[in-house]
């Protein structure tokens, strides 16, 4: 406003544009400090949130990790039994190399499955968005559900899948898919886990095969690459961070594993799908033994950030 | 004068200050029982929680004590596999019902836990001490003093189909006597053919072998447990027996092949479908599998040359230790077993009475069968061991393991390593 004053004299010499009233450096100040006090107001939700439901189990866990711990009464610090306890826990030892074994076999199968399915409904053609909703309705089901539901379908007593097979006569006789042998019975929890999860680890893939844009593809086409070379080339360095996202989401929900094998098999026959989680169940709801149970799950947590790591890294490479 | 005056005024202070304690005496626990050994009915709501097994006795007791007192209980059960863990959550949280059930065989771990409150001078007043089931008051005593009172009895009993018996050609009027004999009847039962089978038993299920086979073992004078429960006898020649001839029964066919995979939920089915001869189960089955229509008789579980037994389960049951009502929740359970309730509401529903004394009653009588049931309690036993559920009855305990093996795999090194691996378990702190 002050630029179009006229000029007093006959000169026209333009005026110092006046300075803006700066406000006093005491109200900057307070200015700057209220901002930071209403940021903080906004957060602190958000802080109360994380503090009471993620960071103070954390530190209770890790705590009673250190202790005896009685479900009512005074613990006792024995530090470190809880931890030295977990090498001579033959169970502890049998589950966990059932939770790799289990981890490398589903996470292979879910995410050809899942990759395939993207692949699949990737292009826009007749009857793709059946397909796709298709794909994702089993995870409408809550996972217990979905357990029980396969335990009904896979009895031989009151489920339909032994006679059907038997009517096509690929199966003979009395079949236990659930506790029969430890094959059957990790084959039928795989099954189950692929018809839940499949869609939704499909969805998110697809979401990354969309984000590609289309001029890459054709820019590789006239360079008269081959599907394989495009898919090789583009389509997975592209899809990389998406990738390392289901992966991580993948392996560290197979380390988890628990509604399967609880529902499904019982830990069995012979604890032969007894998974890591499980034993931490046990070791708390049956023995009673809360420190121990803290022990193996701060062991267990240890071997999640470490995944979570890796996982980080690589997406921050890529961005 | 005037200190007769000031005489006076302390006297009169300390007449008021006597009448005050009084008063207060009026409020003091022990005078109204609270901490007393006497029960309370002054109108207190009382919460009751019970697995899913023994809800309809725990409801059945609860009508029937709401209708004649002022304290109302609310029974709330929980499906058998998730009570424990729920259990544990209620006590790391402080929040234990008033009063709580649990399988008669874990009652150890809780009072050592101290899950329960201390009911041992509350009991030795009642007078009824030495009248109910010594198994199950047994069970919920740690370090000498009693945290638990039974609840209800069940009975591991032979339970007989007597419409295949008679096809079978068979006397449905007469049970075997020996294990061999049952062996027998099954598997002339299991030569009607078609969807018949002999037998039926839970191979994938510590819990139901426990309660189905030890009796036999029993029966035949030998031991799973030592007294303490902290060291185990499965390795006997006694119980390695009564293995081997279940194992050929399933080899043989003549136990449905689904006994190799019933984990329990299925059990009681199998039973109920009428197509199973003879198989060792609980006794509150019996009317249960009536219900549809299929006419059974009753023997005891003999040892594999005879000699009776049984195992006496059930619930055992005490006042939560986080309880502020445990005077009133302690009347609830002096009246459960009052002859009273056990007459009235448990036998006269078919059950098993807790009392000893009460065994005979005027609704036993009427069905032979019921009495033969009721005369087991003397011959049999309810194992003790403060970490029976993680050694016998949790899926991934040594025992199912060791059942697996002697029913399925390696007998011999299965009765072997097991024993170890049970006593290892129950040695557990």
């Amino acid at each position: 406003m002050s630029t179009l004053t006229p000029p007093r004299s006959g000169k026209a010499r333009p005026l110092p544009a006046p300075e803006a009233p700066r406000p006093p450096r005491r109200f900057r100040r307070s200015a700057a400090r209220s901002r930071a006090a209403l940021g903080a107001l906004y957060a602190t939700p958000t802080a109360v949130m994380v503090g009471l439901f993620f960071l103070v189990p954390l530190v209770l866990v890790g705590w009673m990790s250190l202790h005896k711990w009685p479900l009512l009464g005074a613990p006792t610090m024995n530090m470190p039994d809880n931890y030295t306890r977990i090498a001579d826990n033959e169970l502890v030892e049998s589950a966990v190399w059932f939770t790799v074994k289990y981890t490398v076999l589903m996470t292979v199968l879910l995410f050809a499955v899942a990759f395939g399915l993207a692949l699949l409904v990737q292009q826009r053609r007749r009857g793709v968005g059946f397909l796709r909703t298709a794909f994702l309705l089993p995870m409408a089901v809550g996972f217990a559900s979905a357990s029980l539901l396969f335990l009904g379908l896979l009895s031989d007593e009151i489920g339909p899948i032994s006679d059907l097979l038997r009517k096509l006569g690929v199966i003979d006789g009395y079949v236990s898919w659930t506790s029969g042998s430890s094959e059957s019975a990790l084959g039928s929890a795989m099954v189950l886990v692929l018809w839940r999860f499949a869609g939704f680890n499909m969805l998110i893939l697809l979401t990354g095969l969309q984000a590609i844009p289309l001029e890459v593809y054709e820019a590789a086409r006239i360079d008269g690459a081959s599907r394989w070379q495009t898919f090789r080339r583009v389509t997975i360095p592209l899809m990389r961070p998406t990738i390392a996202l289901v992966l991580t989401m993948m392996i560290t929900g197979s380390l988890l594993a628990f509604d399967q094998f609880w529902i499904l098999t019982r830990g069995g026959p012979d604890n032969s799908t007894t998974s890591l989680v499980m034993v931490i169940y046990r070791e708390a709801f049956i023995r009673l033994d809360l420190g121990s149970a803290a022990a193996i799950s701060v062991a267990l947590l240890a071997v999640l950030v470490v995944f979570n790591v890796i996982q980080l890294g690589v997406l921050r490479r890529r961005s | 004068m005037r200190s007769r005056g000031l005489r006076a005024l302390a006297v009169t202070a300390a007449a008021l200050l006597v009448t005050a304690v009084a008063a207060c005496g009026g409020d003091d626990p022990e005078a109204t029982g609270a901490s007393g050994t006497a029960g309370v009915d002054d109108g207190a709501q009382l919460t009751l929680w019970t697995r899913a097994a023994t809800e309809s006795v725990s409801k059945a007791y609860a009508e029937a004590y709401n209708a004649k007192h002022k304290n109302k209980v609310t029974v709330t059960s929980y499906p058998n596999e998730e009570y424990p863990a729920k259990l544990a959550s209620a006590a790391g949280a402080k929040a234990l019902p008033d009063l709580f059930g649990a399988d008669v065989v874990f009652a150890a771990q809780y009072a050592s836990q101290g899950l329960w409150t201390d009911l041992t001078e509350r009991l030795a007043a009642s007078g009824l001490k030495d009248k109910v089931s010594p198994g199950h008051l047994n069970a919920g005593t740690w370090e000498g003093k009693n945290y638990a009172v039974p609840h209800t009895v069940d009975m591991s009993v032979m339970l007989y189909n007597k419409d295949l018996y008679t096809k079978a050609g068979l006397d449905p009027e007469k049970g075997p006597t020996s294990l061999k004999e049952f062996a027998e009847h099954a598997r002339k039962i299991d030569k009607l053919g078609g969807d018949v089978n002999g037998t039926y038993f839970g191979g994938n299920c510590g819990g139901c072998v426990e309660f189905t086979f030890w009796p036999s073992v029993w029966g035949a004078g030998g031991d799973v447990l030592d007294a303490k429960g902290e060291n185990a006898k499965v390795d006997s020649k006694e119980m390695s027996d009564v293995f081997a001839l279940y194992r050929a029964l399933y080899d043989e066919g003549v136990a449905a092949p689904a006994s190799k995979d019933e984990a329990g939920p299925t059990w009681l089915g199998a039973l109920q479908s009428g197509k199973i001869g003879i198989a060792p189960g609980p006794s509150v089955w019996l009317g249960l599998i009536e219900e549809k229509g299929v006419k059974m008789g009753v023997a005891p579980i003999s040892g594999p040359d005879g000699g009776d037994s049984t195992f006496i389960g059930g619930d055992a049951i005490g006042v939560g230790a986080t309880s502020t009502k445990a005077a009133q929740a302690w009347d609830f359970l002096l009246w459960t077993m009052s002859e009273e309730a056990q007459v009235e509401v448990i036998a006269k529903g078919k059950g098993v009475p807790i009392r000893t004394d009460l065994a005979s009653n005027k609704y036993s009588s009427a069905d032979p069968r019921i009495v033969l049931i009721n005369s087991l309690v003397a011959k049999g036993k309810t194992p003790y061991a403060k970490n029976f559920n993680a050694s016998f009855n949790d899926p991934q305990s040594p025992w199912l393991q060791t059942v697996r093996g002697a029913l399925f795999g390696d007998a011999a090194k299965s009765l072997t390593d097991g024993n170890n691996a049970i006593t290892k378990s129950l040695q557990q702190g």
